[in-house]
């Protein structure tokens, strides 16, 4: 591997001192601001030493991806620019992490759809791009606001696939983010999605770490495949082209190519954890109701066992932070006391109450629902309703509720 | 821990991924033995057995060492010069030790010559045409050697050792992370230190080829 000196304790440009990502995370002081989920995004790509930023406007990203285009005037990023389309805009991330920068844009809704044929190829040439997904309505009729159906579309892409629900996570994950997907043994794009709108349009309280310190920056010459450098031997080595022999060696070429971005997916996961301190949070899981949620639906899952408890219902959370790892083993074991298991999603379909399904023993403990979609808010009552409901227990209808 | 176990095959039409069946890459300080952590102290005891055991011994130098692009590089080029040197000196006659170079992956099929090269495209050719039993990857790219020793181990018997610059790798029977110039004089010594001590196989090897 390539002979690189480590810069932490060293300045860069704009004199932020390249700190190592632990005490900068853990240790280092922080403090209190009163932001967007927008402006948050700006405030940790501050910090990120981050090579190239691509923008295209689609809401509800477009104020991030604007407000980090302030970062390049400052001097905060390397290079800067608006491609003509989310799918030039992902090809052209692409082309920035072969050439060995450390890439971040940002997408939303039927963007990261006309962008999706970039994704498993992100994750097929092991780039280590990062990606903001401010989810929202993907589907005719059209919706700007907040719906998390693009997720299940990026979960069988080979991307590293969390789910923020607040904007502290945002700020934190975006950096962590880093440290994980440009591991050697992971070295995988990472789509970090948030519910738009609610988190990035949102203010709220986040503790920031110092504008001084930023992370050290990106080494390709870690990455598990070749560097594309033409100045450095071993030079002019490109990737493995596709072989599309049709012969037995070529198809066994491919599929351990494909089954190696989803080892790499597995390998993803203790980092995961490092970072994250779990791929879940949990509380109360030996009550025998458990929601299980990410994104916004945890804070209103919270929310919901509050009005509960008023009620003398005593009720578990379990929040998933990574999708993709999928923390199997991390949810059967957190349910394994519940006698129903709901899951409240901001989608139509309820991928995450499939996901689960799938993964716990009786599965028929798991209700899916309630589930809003088009951009519609969730009232906690509406999950206090569900679960009452599924428990006999009587309940009133919201639909009349502000007639 | 998972059961899984990765061993030589021939494992199966399209083996999975050892990471996927639940195997774990080593720590700093560790290394794996079939899957399962084990101290580095082990593991240089088990490769150099394994190279000692063998009748086609075999190291596969990538283009992380073959190319002299830096000064690390030009000394671990060295370092497995005096591996390869060491191992001829510590074999029997009927062992056949060979050092066969992996330059680039660009794919040369069907025109690659088994005989005298190995791409991570077709790496059971390479072993089926020479026989290989045991072979050791150092200076591979981790995505191109993962790609080989999954090829490997689906479709040959061959013993594979990964001394990895990075993690190590899972796909391997044997894997070393964080490999240095000091880590593979090491084995060479230990290599050296076992000879006379280990009896080659005597029967005529499982011929490393698929059925």
């Amino acid at each position: 591997m390539a002979e690189t000196k480590s810069l932490i304790g060293t300045q860069n440009k704009k004199g932020q001192t390249y700190t190592d990502t632990w005490k900068m995370m853990n240790e280092a002081p922080r403090t209190p601001s009163f932001f967007t989920g927008s402006e948050v995004i700006k405030e940790a790509l501050r910090r990120a030493s981050c090579d190239v930023m691509i923008a295209y406007p689609i809401t509800p990203q477009s104020e991030a991806a604007a407000l980090i285009g302030e970062l390049f005037a400052e001097g905060y990023i390397g290079d800067y620019f608006r491609g003509e389309s989310e799918f030039a805009v992902m090809s052209q991330c692409a082309g920035s992490a072969f050439g060995g920068a450390r890439v971040f844009t940002t997408t939303a809704g039927p963007g990261t759809m006309r962008a999706m044929e970039n994704f498993p190829m992100w994750a097929g040439a092991r780039l280590p791009i990062q990606m903001i997904v401010t989810c929202r309505g993907i589907n005719s009729p059209l919706s700007i606001q907040p719906d998390t159906l693009e997720i299940a579309y990026l979960l069988n892409t080979g991307m590293l696939v969390w789910h923020a629900e607040t904007a502290q996570d945002f700020f934190d994950w975006i950096l962590k983010g880093y440290m994980v997907s440009e591991e050697p043994e992971v070295h995988l794009p990472l789509a970090l999605c948030c519910d738009g709108f609610f988190v990035t349009h949102t203010k709220d309280v986040v503790n920031l770490t110092p504008a001084d310190m930023c992370l050290p920056p990106y080494d390709p010459y870690r990455s598990p495949v070749p560097c594309m450098d033409m100045e450095c031997p071993p030079v002019r080595m490109m990737r493995d082209p596709f072989v599309m022999k049709s012969n037995y060696i070529s198809y066994a070429t491919h599929a351990s190519w494909q089954q190696e971005i989803w080892a790499a997916v597995e390998r993803s996961r203790k980092h995961s954890i490092h970072w994250l301190n779990g791929l879940i949070d949990t509380e109360n899981t030996d009550a025998d109701i458990v929601i299980v949620a990410s994104g916004t639906a945890v804070s209103q899952g919270r929310e919901a066992i509050r009005l509960l408890e008023d009620e003398g219902v005593r009720c578990g959370l379990v929040k998933v932070k990574t999708l993709r790892p999928w923390p199997e083993e991390e949810i059967r074991e957190a349910t394994k006391n519940a006698k129903h298991i709901f899951v409240p999603e901001f989608n139509v379909t309820g991928w995450l109450a499939k996901e689960i399904r799938a993964t716990v023993p009786n599965p028929h403990r798991v209700h899916a629902g309630p589930h809003v979609c088009g951009g519609m808010t969730m009232p906690p009552e509406i999950i206090v309703s569900e679960i009452k409901t599924a428990l006999g227990m009587k309940t009133f209808s919201l639909a009349g509720r502000g007639s | 821990m998972s059961d899984y176990r990765v061993l030589p095959g021939p494992e199966h039409f399209l083996p999975p991924a050892a990471a996927s069946m639940g195997i774990r890459l080593p720590n700093p300080g560790e290394a794996h033995i079939n899957g399962v952590i084990t101290s580095e102290e082990n593991a240089y005891e088990e490769a150099a057995r394994q190279f000692l055991m063998a009748k086609v011994p075999t190291i596969f130098p990538g283009p992380l060492v073959l190319w002299a692009w830096n000064e690390k590089a030009a000394k671990k080029a060295t370092a497995i010069r005096h591996l390869f040197n060491t191992l001829k000196e510590c074999v029997q006659p009927n062992q056949k030790p060979m050092l066969i170079p992996m330059p680039d992956y660009r794919p040369k099929y069907p025109k690659i010559n088994p005989e005298i090269e190995i791409n991570p495209n077709h790496p059971n050719l390479t072993i089926w045409h020479n026989k290989i039993d045991c072979c050791v990857f150092i200076g591979v790219h981790c995505h191109q050697a993962n790609l080989s020793l999954k090829i490997i181990r689906g479709g040959t018997s061959c013993y594979t050792i990964a001394m990895c610059a990075q993690a190590g790798h899972e796909d391997a029977m044997l894997s070393f992370r964080d490999a240095s110039v000091d880590k593979i004089m090491r084995l060479a010594d230990t290599i050296k230190r076992l000879k006379g001590t280990v009896q080659p196989k005597l029967t005529p090897v499982k011929n490393a080829v698929s059925d």
